[in-house]
């Protein structure tokens, strides 16, 4: 009996470890049949780099290529604020702070992980976006720009928690190495502890951007939305993940503009894919 | 000797964890206890990874499927509630109005069952024709090609009308702009107009606010003022429209925004925000955008929306449409921001 019992157990557990790879398989797969099927009526190329996104029109125009910069250049803006405040962070908490702020420091940023992401879309529409409009003299407050600030938000509790993790696993060896030689505190940490821990850090900051560019409720609130193609970070955009949230619920299951919606989930599926792919890579290479 | 010890799970300072792991075993003797849930038996042969409680596990068995059988009943008790049922289909724009009709009447009569779907008002006119619908919504009138279809398989559509919808185009109130016709109206939303100057307004550069294309607001909106109800006009909105994904975001951005332009439902419209009043062209006269006006047919951007029956309403069905021409069903109209016909 015992046995028996023990052999079901063993084989539920099994099951329950193959299902999420299984869950993913079929994901993976849908995702490819329904996506694969716009390029009937589309070719990749006129998808990808078609300039004009009228998916309800007759005829439709499906060209991404607006979108897909939309993301790129919300992603890099957010990537360009919260780097170098997100590893400044890390540096402060792992080599600098006294134990008590420390402390401090690392439940502020667990809790600003843990704001909900329509949370700070809508805080960002009420008091960001007037800002930017009033402090740049723009005609809309709903642009890159804001989107930017807010995912950059978003992206540092990923950033400093993990590139934290990765200054602490360096050896203490090389710190007090590098100070018995003479080094200043700063020359320690910047000439030693920056490189010894830059694996590390590389993969906090491409997992912070992964969880930038998958971000969709914060985007579609404050970035506008307009289909246009991006000639500056002031201008509105519309991001891949926006576009798939806000026309599922009117897509015709079947028809060729939630094909396209699909087929945007691929490209955003392989980009978010690279990103995890190139920080694993980094973090094994830490090993 | 590593072995590998399946699975099973482990108190540590009064936390239950679940594990599969190798464990190390040493001299053939298991290093630290293996636990089975609260019962914390301690392990007491060496070939099994977890201590076992069957007891417990029989009870939660029956406990399941005693559940599964009520269930079960319960589910075919709703089943056989299927024949007080009503199948409304049609227009998106009042499929939000259509589900909260059947939401309230449903509230009020628990034992009738409302089903509302979407599709469009082709496809709600085309399943009442059909016979797979008792009610049609529709937000344009039926074409005298579907009429005579209908007549030809016995169906006789009877048509009610039950709401109007109203759009408003608003501004920020600071804007002097006070009025447009509908072709002006096409000249900015299509951004062939960009600046309100040209209007013989500010010298400011126009902030286009949309709807998003889920929107049937949007799809109207296109429809019968950049196309000007033809429909082998191709216009579009430009590209450089802000799409916004709720009225209310439109509202917020309007009244902070001095250079924006939206529309929306007329149920929107506050101190803080513009509407203009619109002429159909300019002979016409410019008419605000109220309940009068919509009702009274004066003002450009507004339709009837519709449903339609087969026959004179009958039954269940009549019930129903009483229910959504009384006060109740009317203020219900209200707030879902379209305008009733009855006041």
């Amino acid at each position: 009996m015992r046995k028996l019992k023990e052999f079901i157990v063993e084989k539920l557990i099994l099951i329950c470890g193959l299902a999420s790879i299984f869950f993913v398989a079929l994901i993976f797969l849908f995702l490819l049949k329904e996506g694969f099927s716009i390029f009937k009526t589309v070719s990749p190329f006129n998808f990808l780099f078609g300039k004009s996104w009228y998916p309800i029109s007759e005829p439709s125009q499906m060209g991404i290529l607006p979108l897909i910069l939309g993301s790129l250049l919300v992603t890099a803006g957010a990537a360009i604020i919260s780097i170098p405040i997100g590893v400044g962070c890390a540096i402060y908490i792992a080599e600098i702070a006294p134990a008590k702020i420390k402390e401090i420091l690392k439940a502020g940023i667990e809790l600003l992980a843990a704001i909900p992401s329509v949370v700070l879309g809508f805080i960002g529409m009420v008091t960001l976006v007037p800002l930017v409009k009033t402090v740049f003299h723009l005609p809309t407050g709903l642009t890159a720009l804001s989107g930017s600030i807010m995912l950059a938000f978003m992206a540092m509790p990923t950033i400093v928690s993990i590139a934290e993790d990765a200054l602490y696993s360096v050896p203490k060896t090389y710190k007090e190495g590098a100070l018995a030689l003479g080094a200043t505190r700063w020359q320690m940490i910047w000439r030693v502890m920056l490189p010894a821990a830059s694996s590390g850090l590389l993969a906090a900051v491409m997992l912070g951007i992964g969880r930038v560019i998958g971000e969709t409720m914060a985007v579609m609130m404050i970035t506008g939305n307009a289909a246009v193609m991006p000639n500056s970070i002031f201008a509105p955009v519309r991001t891949l993940t926006a576009t798939i949230a806000a026309e599922m619920g009117e897509a015709v299951v079947g028809s060729e503009h939630y094909f396209a919606l699909f087929a945007i989930g691929i490209v955003l599926f392989v980009i978010s894919f690279a990103i995890n792919v190139t920080a694993d890579l980094f973090l094994h290479q830490r090993q | 000797m590593g072995r590998y010890q399946r699975a099973g799970c482990e108190v540590k300072n009064s936390v239950l964890r679940f594990y599969i792991d190798f464990t190390l075993t040493s001299h053939g003797n298991n290093i630290g206890k293996i636990y089975y849930k609260e019962k914390m038996t301690p392990c007491a042969n060496r070939n099994c990874a977890g201590v076992v409680s069957v007891h417990k596990e029989e009870d939660m068995f029956r406990k399941w499927v005693f559940v599964l059988i009520i269930v079960m009943f319960a589910a075919s008790a709703f089943a056989a509630k299927d024949k007080n049922s009503i199948q409304v289909k049609g227009s998106d724009t009042m499929v939000n109005l259509g589900q909260a009709w059947a939401e309230k009447y449903m509230e009020k009569n628990p034992a009738d069952f409302v089903a509302v779907t979407g599709g469009g008002s082709g496809t709600g006119l085309s399943s009442l024709l059909s016979g797979t619908c008792d009610i049609a919504m529709s937000s344009r009138n039926i074409k005298e090609k579907e009429i005579t279809l209908a007549n030809q398989k016995g169906i006789n559509p009877n048509e009610i009308k039950v709401a109007l919808d109203g759009l408003a185009v608003v501004v920020n109130p600071d804007n002097p702009i006070d009025k447009l016709t509908v072709d002006q109206l096409a000249g900015i939303f299509t951004g062939k107009i960009v600046n309100w100057k040209t209007l013989s307004g500010r010298d400011e550069k126009i902030v286009i606010l949309s709807r998003e294309v889920n929107s049937g607001t949007h799809v109207y909106f296109k429809e019968h003022v950049l196309r000007k109800n033809d429909p082998n006009n191709k216009e579009e909105f430009a590209p450089q429209a802000l799409m916004l994904s709720s009225s209310q975001a439109i509202a917020d951005e309007v009244a902070g925004n001095t250079a924006a332009i939206g529309y929306y439902g007329m149920g929107y419209i506050s101190k803080k925000q513009r509407p203009l009043a619109i002429a159909k062209d300019e002979k016409s006269e410019y008419e605000a955008p109220t309940i009068e006006n919509v009702i009274n047919g004066k003002y450009p951007i507004s339709r009837p929306l519709f449903i339609y029956t087969n026959g004179a309403p009958q039954g269940l069905v009549k019930k129903f449409l009483d229910f959504i021409l009384s006060e109740e069903g009317q203020n219900i109209v209200m707030a879902t921001d379209f305008v009733p016909v009855i006041k």
